[in-house]
């Protein structure tokens, strides 16, 4: 087991190089000039050329590439935006809790409404609860995000008022000028976001657990524990669902990696300003560091979810677990 | 000899209802078991032996069959019974062995746990005396070091075993009835014999009735005294052991012991029932083996045959339109060629 | 029978799976000897049946003798030629001769291609004929195996299991092949098709002059239809001999022990053979007994002989070897024919 982490996570360091190289490569290959986005609209040429003096973008581009590798391992550090000349680990570290909140969330909603959906749907096949749920999913997977986002924020935000429209407030330590702050703030202002998160990924998980527990179900061992004479109840609890629950583990997994790389649609609606937003303003200025600094998080938040699935899924199932 | 038999299952009917419509997999079939009896039911796929036993378990799934008639245990008819009823007797008072020993246990769970939880299902002890019983029971049917592998997965144990396991589970509860479907099918030849030997003891030392499906010959000679030869989801020939093997009287059942390629017996060719077994979505009308039979007259494809006394034994049936000699001279020659080419 | 010119020779075949382990760089640490070291001869127009349980390494045997697998190490010589080391495209020419019939008539045939294509594909890979030759040779092989020749069209889950192995068996046919590996052909089918499956590679084999290795567990079925017959254990041979020899002349207690637990249908002679009834389960091959692998479960071990010094397999009487230290000298075997201490190690 402990030879399995290490390779894993000597498989992750390689990945990771991987990711950061290609990602210089793709900002050099780009046709434009991000010392001039940096020096202003009416910099003079002159400007320009002291701007990417000072921003060490004249330097070839593996010089550039090897000062960023020492810097991250040496201090830690993404360096400093183009724009703002704020350091970057700062901006990721502000920027990470907003989508933090927005993923977590969304996902204790999905698994919530998904996991019993699925479970039902599977056990009244072609029952009315089935087809409506089926339903569901379609329109689930088929709308666009923002365009629920928007749907939702108009009629529940602004026309019932129930919720706020938009923002963020943040839970621990809330700046004077911000004009709401604490945990129940926060918690109102996610409901909307999560929800509209929620209602977009849920439809494919509730097809997927419905699929995997009437698997399950067919299964010999179902029958083998119905023979037994346990109740119908027993044979969900105990022998469906662990078994039926284990592809579902590795999904969560991925998405969350996923998702935490930004849910730049919903973020863009709610007025969330997270890793998603994040991106989007710093591709939009060249800004190169703040954006490799939000693709970083992304990677090791996707390789160490897929690393804490991989693990989680050897303790669930005892079949890896000794080999 | 106890009056009442320990199961009678009368004209049992099961139908599936499919998108493509009705598979009749059991058809009128009646049969009983006595106390301490161990009968044999014979037959290939779509035969229906398994059908009916897991009719009689209540073990088919109610969104898709119907079953009518009777399966009397012990007088009462758990067709007609309550779910409730159905699930104290499962595991309990009649158990059930299934063919493919690498699928019928959990693989997240520790085997003593489920065996554990057979007991507990029924039995109202703490967990402790549970797992002293299901220890006591693994010992009892060989398991090495059973204190340790009580405490392992199933993906641990070799197939032989984990069938070892699941007979354990089934007995965990001194049950009346075991229903062992093809317990030996997916295993090797050796790891069958120790398997036939257990369930032979099993019987002898704990006194439970067996029903043995299998669509081997050799281990119903083996094991069984009573055998019943199912076809199409009916009976074509019912009778005590020595009667099926050494006087056979029924085309199907003549096919059948044909067509075995025999450790005793060497032929150049084998006897082959031409085509295959028929869908049961339509069956053959009258008597459901008739397309392949070599023996099939007219009445053969119009009139169902119902079991009649044959060979003038009452404990001996069959269901079939031929007359009394031709049967008795073809089953002769067919014991003689079976006979007459020694090794 | 006759038997015809040495059409094969296999010389100590072995192969060895690695088991490895290691963080960046792999090391072997065991092996998993699936074959080891197995040799045997096959002559024209003859049928080997290769027979042992789950785990002995019959189908991998048969994998390495058609280099679906590479061999660890040995030699396979194909009518005097050396095809061990060939390469997979020096093969490709010699497969005309070498085909196979498989175990699962569900899996073994691609369900999204018709019939015709699934027999006709190798015609096709050698370059045979013209597409209409190939054509009529197809339907030439549905009629020879015994199905109509107008399903030429018709897709897999269309035929039954039965059918489906014909359809198998005429794939293999299609190239006129010297010789045909059957692995496990009748073991999915029901007893009643079983018998026919048998009769038509019998009848196939009088027509066309085949030469068959034929692979089963079920040794009912392997002596009904070989001349000869090596039993496996464990990834070695452990007896070779004709058909009658073996059956009847059993001398390895491995041999011995299978032919016993075999069920007899019939209830007299049935019950009252003595089954010599081995204790424990078949080991792993990854860490096989010393010398003689059989010895843990053998009635017949000699401690201090057996398990130090590996018996080879030599001849014991014409055409018949075993690979024994105390072979059987009477079948069936009394109980006076067992050691003491294979007694006392079964206890």
């Amino acid at each position: 087991m402990i030879r399995y982490l290490i390779r894993r996570l000597l498989w992750a360091v390689v990945l990771f190089i991987a990711v950061t190289f290609v990602t210089y490569v793709i900002f050099f290959l780009v046709p434009a000039n991000p010392a001039q986005a940096a020096a202003g609209q009416s910099a003079t040429p002159q400007k320009i050329r002291e701007v990417e003096e000072f921003l060490g973008l004249d330097k070839p581009f593996y010089v550039q590439y090897g000062k960023f590798l020492w810097r991250l391992v040496t201090e830690g550090s993404m360096g400093q935006s183009f724009q703002t000349r704020q350091s970057v680990n700062g901006e990721i570290f502000r920027a990470a809790p907003i989508t933090a909140s927005l993923v977590f969330g969304a996902f204790v909603m999905i698994l919530s409404l998904a996991i019993p959906l699925g479970i039902f749907s599977a056990l009244r096949p072609r029952s009315l609860l089935d087809r409506a749920a089926m339903i569901y999913v379609l329109i689930g997977i088929s709308l666009p995000s923002f365009w629920i986002g928007l749907i939702l924020s108009y009629i529940v935000g602004f026309k019932l008022g129930w919720t706020p429209i938009s923002g963020y407030c943040e839970v621990f330590s809330v700046p004077e000028a911000a004009s709401c702050g604490g945990l129940f703030d926060w918690a109102y202002h996610m409901i909307l976001p999560c929800l509209t998160l929620a209602i977009v990924v849920a439809g494919s998980y509730v097809r997927f657990v419905r699929a995997e527990v009437m698997e399950t179900l067919s299964q010999d061992y179902v029958r083998t524990a119905r023979a037994k004479g346990a109740p119908e109840h027993t044979v969900i609890r105990t022998h469906v669902l662990r078994n039926a629950m284990l592809p579902v583990v590795t999904m969560v997994g991925m998405d969350i990696g996923l998702l935490l790389g930004g849910a730049i649609f919903i973020e863009a609606v709610f007025g969330l300003n997270g890793l998603g937003g994040t991106a989007i303003e710093s591709i939009g200025r060249f800004d190169l560091p703040t954006l490799q600094g939000v693709v970083i998080f992304g990677a090791i938040a996707i390789i160490l979810f897929s690393l804490l699935v991989d693990i989680l899924y050897a303790w669930i199932d005892p079949r890896i677990r000794l080999t | 000899m106890s009056s009442q038999p320990l199961l009678e299952v009368r004209d049992l009917r099961t139908e599936f209802h499919t998108d493509d419509g009705i598979v009749g997999a059991v058809d009128g079939v009646s049969f009983t078991v006595q106390s301490g009896q161990v009968l044999g039911i014979v037959g290939e796929s779509g035969s229906g032996k398994s059908v009916t036993c897991l009719t009689v378990m209540g073990l088919n799934d109610p969104k898709f069959a119907r079953s009518t008639g009777e399966v009397l245990f012990r007088g009462e008819d758990l067709l007609k019974a309550p779910r409730s009823r159905l699930r104290d007797i499962r595991g309990n008072e009649i158990a059930m062995i299934f063919q493919d020993p690498m699928t019928s246990l959990n693989p997240v769970h520790k085997v003593g746990r489920q065996l554990q939880e057979a007991v507990l299902l029924h039995k109202d002890v703490t967990r402790k005396q549970a797992r002293d019983r299901a220890l006591e029971l693994l010992k009892a049917v060989g398991i090495p070091r059973a204190e340790r592998r009580i405490d392992d997965y199933p993906h641990q144990f070799s197939g032989g075993m984990r069938q070892r396991v699941m007979i354990a589970m089934a007995l965990v509860n001194d049950p009346d009835l075991i229903i062992a479907d093809e317990p030996t099918t997916a295993l090797d030849v050796t790891t069958q014999a120790q398997i036939l030997a257990l369930i032979k003891r099993v019987q002898d030392d704990f006194g439970s009735a067996v029903i043995m499906i299998t669509h081997d010959l050799g281990v119903v000679a083996e094991t069984a005294d009573d055998v019943i030869v199912m076809y199409a989801g009916r009976i074509a020939e019912r009778a005590p052991v020595r009667a099926v093997f050494n006087e056979p009287r029924h085309p199907y059942t003549w096919g059948l012991m044909g067509s075995l390629p025999r450790l005793d017996v060497i032929v150049d060719r084998l006897y082959q029932i031409p085509g295959q077994p028929p869908s049961l979505l339509r069956p053959p009308s009258g008597c459901r083996f008739h397309p392949r039979c070599a023996y099939a007259m007219p009445v053969c494809r119009e009139v169902e045959p119902q079991l009649e006394i044959a060979a003038g034994d009452p404990a001996h049936q069959q269901a079939c339109h031929l007359d009394e000699q031709t049967k008795a001279r073809e089953a002769a020659n067919l014991v003689a060629t079976l006979a007459g080419a020694p090794t | 029978m006759s038997a015809g010119e040495e059409l094969l020779v296999v010389e100590d075949l072995r192969k060895h799976f690695p088991v490895t382990r290691g963080i960046v760089f792999q090391k072997e640490i065991a092996s998993v000897k699936a074959v080891d070291g197995v040799s045997f001869s096959l002559h024209e127009g003859e049928t080997l049946g290769i027979v042992g349980e789950s785990g002995c390494g019959k189908s991998t045997l048969v994998r390495c003798v058609l280099k679906l697998l590479e061999p660890t190490s040995g030699t396979i010589l194909y009518q005097g030629r050396d095809i061990t080391k060939l390469s997979r495209k020096e093969m490709r020419p010699l497969r005309r001769n070498m085909m196979m019939v498989f175990q699962d008539p569900y899996a073994s045939l691609n369900a999204r291609k018709r019939v015709g294509f699934i027999i006709g594909e190798a015609l096709e890979l050698h370059d045979i004929g013209t597409p209409a030759e190939r054509k009529r040779r197809v339907q030439e092989l549905l009629e020879v195996v015994g199905l109509n020749p107008e399903h030429y069209n018709r897709f897999p889950h269309e035929f039954s299991g039965g059918q489906r192995q014909r359809i198998g068996v005429a794939r293999a046919l299609a190239v006129n092949p010297k010789l045909i590996f059957c692995d496990e052909p009748v073991s999915a089918l029901d007893v009643s098709v079983q018998a026919q499956i048998l009769n038509l590679l019998k009848d196939l084999q009088r027509e066309f002059g085949l030469t068959y290795v034929f692979i089963a567990h079920d040794l009912n079925v392997v002596r009904h239809i070989s001349d000869r017959v090596m039993v496996m254990y464990l990834g070695k041979a452990v007896e070779v001999a004709s058909r009658d020899e073996l059956y009847v002349h059993p001398k390895h207690p491995y041999t011995g022990a299978l032919l016993s637990a075999v069920p007899l249908p019939n209830p007299e002679a049935g019950r009252a053979r003595k089954h010599v009834v081995l204790e424990g389960d078949v080991p792993n091959p990854i860490n096989p007994p010393s010398a003689c692998n059989f010895h843990p479960r053998c009635p017949r071990f000699h401690e201090g002989h057996c398990d130090v010094e590996t018996p080879p397999l030599a001849p014991i009487a014409d055409e018949h070897l075993v690979a024994c230290h105390y072979p059987l000298e009477r079948w069936p075997m009394n109980i006076g024919d067992r050691t003491p201490q294979a007694v006392e190690s079964a206890t």
